[in-house]
């Protein structure tokens, strides 16, 4: 088994801005109750975390994780 | 680092229209630099892609604008940080509490259950383009009208009040915008929105923005009307004027325009490539926070008290891209800070995108030879705006 990278959003200081969405569709969403960012896929494929380190970078608020 | 010297911000005086103002290249060029306002007021200007993030994002760094450098020469203000519902001169957890509520009319796949509506507004105003013939003025035609009646749609505000919407914007984000001609129209734009209010308050209605704000936060009436206002002039200059620069930007470079045209299916990369170069070409300095304490950015230390200002040059900062310098709508989205970044990024950017996809992807298939019926150059451009735009984009097909 390969080593699973976990990822994280801190709800207390999202902002709901939705980027990390855009950059990776699979494993984030946004809450219908909020708007804010939710993660889908805690643990996600290989194949996925490029999208999740786009996502951590362009977050504005800095509140998405990867923890590899 | 010694002391620079302080020299005043050029500004107004571009030697070409898309491009940065006379001699601020040179000016920003090795690094951090002082400059002087004309109100008077001395701010640092930080234009790399690493310093403006941190200005940005930086906790001490406070979004309060009193007492901000400026291009104002007169009068007072017309917005004030102490304004219950301006959310851009918050901080924390204030700006928190406006701010978070909004975010779910702009949900990503919220835009995206909207593209069908703002297509139909685009397609409307291209048909009528067309029924009036060559030449038109691309500003008034399209630019302006489309982006002001979405951002009506969104809010639940009836769009027969678009000269309103237009000329408030005008006295709020003028340079030297009146305060008191601001405060008459926002009071005639307040009476159309308190009877949306109304409506929504008896319907409890949570479709549209007013009716979220009415219906499910903590609002007072006061915030909500400035709000509602904010959003009604936030929602349609910037994404007005960007689509003009994108147009005259994509008719001095036909190789790109061929891009787009080839497949404009990826509206989407390409939307973020424009704007990444447009914004970064045109370079002005005009985001402002204000230090709280001490803070290192880019070699340099700017004091508390003391402004910092970015410049969104630092779109065209190597560390972001490759050859930065040049527009590339082959390129894949890169992380540009043309809606800023940190707590206080464009709200509307979901929505901006859309819009804007869809009207680039529109204007250059229905009328895949348009082009500009003067050249760039002669065109007349609002420098009276802290949102810089062409005044009318003439063009034929
Ligand atoms: C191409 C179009 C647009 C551009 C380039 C743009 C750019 C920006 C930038 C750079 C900021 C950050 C200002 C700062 O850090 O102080 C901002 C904030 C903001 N924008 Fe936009 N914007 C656009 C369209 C829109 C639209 C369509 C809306 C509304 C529907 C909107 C609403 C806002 C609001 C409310 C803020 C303040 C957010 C806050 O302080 O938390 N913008 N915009």
């Amino acid at each position: 088994m390969p080593k699973s990278a976990t990822v994280r959003i801190d709800q207390t200081r999202c902002i709901g801005s939705g980027q990390c969405v855009l950059a990776a569709p699979d494993v984030f969403d946004q809450s219908d109750d909020d708007g804010l960012g939710l993660v889908l896929i805690s643990e996600p494929p290989a194949e996925l975390l490029p999208g999740v380190r786009d996502a951590v970078d362009r977050c504005p608020a800095g509140v998405v994780s990867l923890e590899e | 680092m010694t002391e620079a010297a302080v020299c005043p911000v050029p500004h107004d005086n571009r030697v070409h229209p898309l491009g940065p103002p006379a001699g601020f290249e040179d000016a920003i060029s090795n690094g951090p630099v002082r400059m002087r306002w004309p109100n008077g007021v001395e701010g640092w200007i930080f234009s790399s892609y690493a310093g403006v993030r941190k200005v940005l994002s930086d906790k001490r760094f406070s979004a309060n604008r009193d007492g901000a450098p400026a291009m104002r020469t007169e009068g007072e203000p017309v917005l004030d940080s102490s304004q219950p519902g301006n959310m851009n001169a918050m901080d924390g957890e204030e700006h928190l509490r406006l701010r978070r509520p909004l975010s779910r009319g702009f949900m990503v796949k919220r835009m995206a259950e909207m593209r069908p509506r703002i297509q139909q507004i685009v397609d409307e105003h291209l048909d009528a383009m067309e029924r009036q013939g060559a030449p038109a003025d691309l500003v008034a035609s399209l630019c302006l009208p489309v982006p002001s009646l979405v951002i009506a749609d969104l809010l639940g505000v009836p769009p027969e009040h678009q000269e309103l919407f237009q000329a408030t914007a005008k006295q709020m984000l003028g340079k030297n915008g009146s305060k008191v001609e601001y405060e008459a129209l926002a009071a005639q734009l307040g009476e159309v929105i308190a009877k949306v209010v109304a409506e929504k308050k008896a319907s409890g209605d949570t479709s549209d923005m007013i009716g979220l704000m009415v219906n499910e936060t903590d609002f007072d009436q006061e915030e909500l009307m400035l709000l509602a206002i904010g959003l009604l002039v936030a929602g349609h200059e910037t994404t007005s004027n960007f689509f003009g620069l994108f147009t005259l930007t994509l008719f001095e470079r036909p190789d790109q325009l061929e891009i787009l045209q080839r497949d404009p299916s990826r509206a989407d990369v390409i939307v973020e490539e424009l704007m990444r170069y447009t914004i970064g070409r045109l370079g002005g300095a005009g985001i402002q926070r204000k230090a709280l304490e001490d803070v290192e950015v880019d070699g340099v230390t700017v004091k508390a008290g003391e402004w910092a200002v970015i410049s969104l040059h630092a779109n065209l900062d190597e560390e972001l891209c490759p050859h930065a310098g040049e527009l590339d709508l082959e390129r894949k989205a890169v992380s540009h800070l043309g809606f800023g970044f940190g707590p206080h990024q464009c709200l509307g950017a979901n929505l901006a995108r859309t819009e804007l996809q869809i009207l680039l992807q529109s204007l250059f298939t229905r009328f895949p030879n348009i082009r500009p019926a003067v050249p760039v150059t002669e065109m007349t451009f609002r420098e009276d705006m802290i949102t810089y735009g062409a005044s009318a984009i003439p063009v034929v097909w």
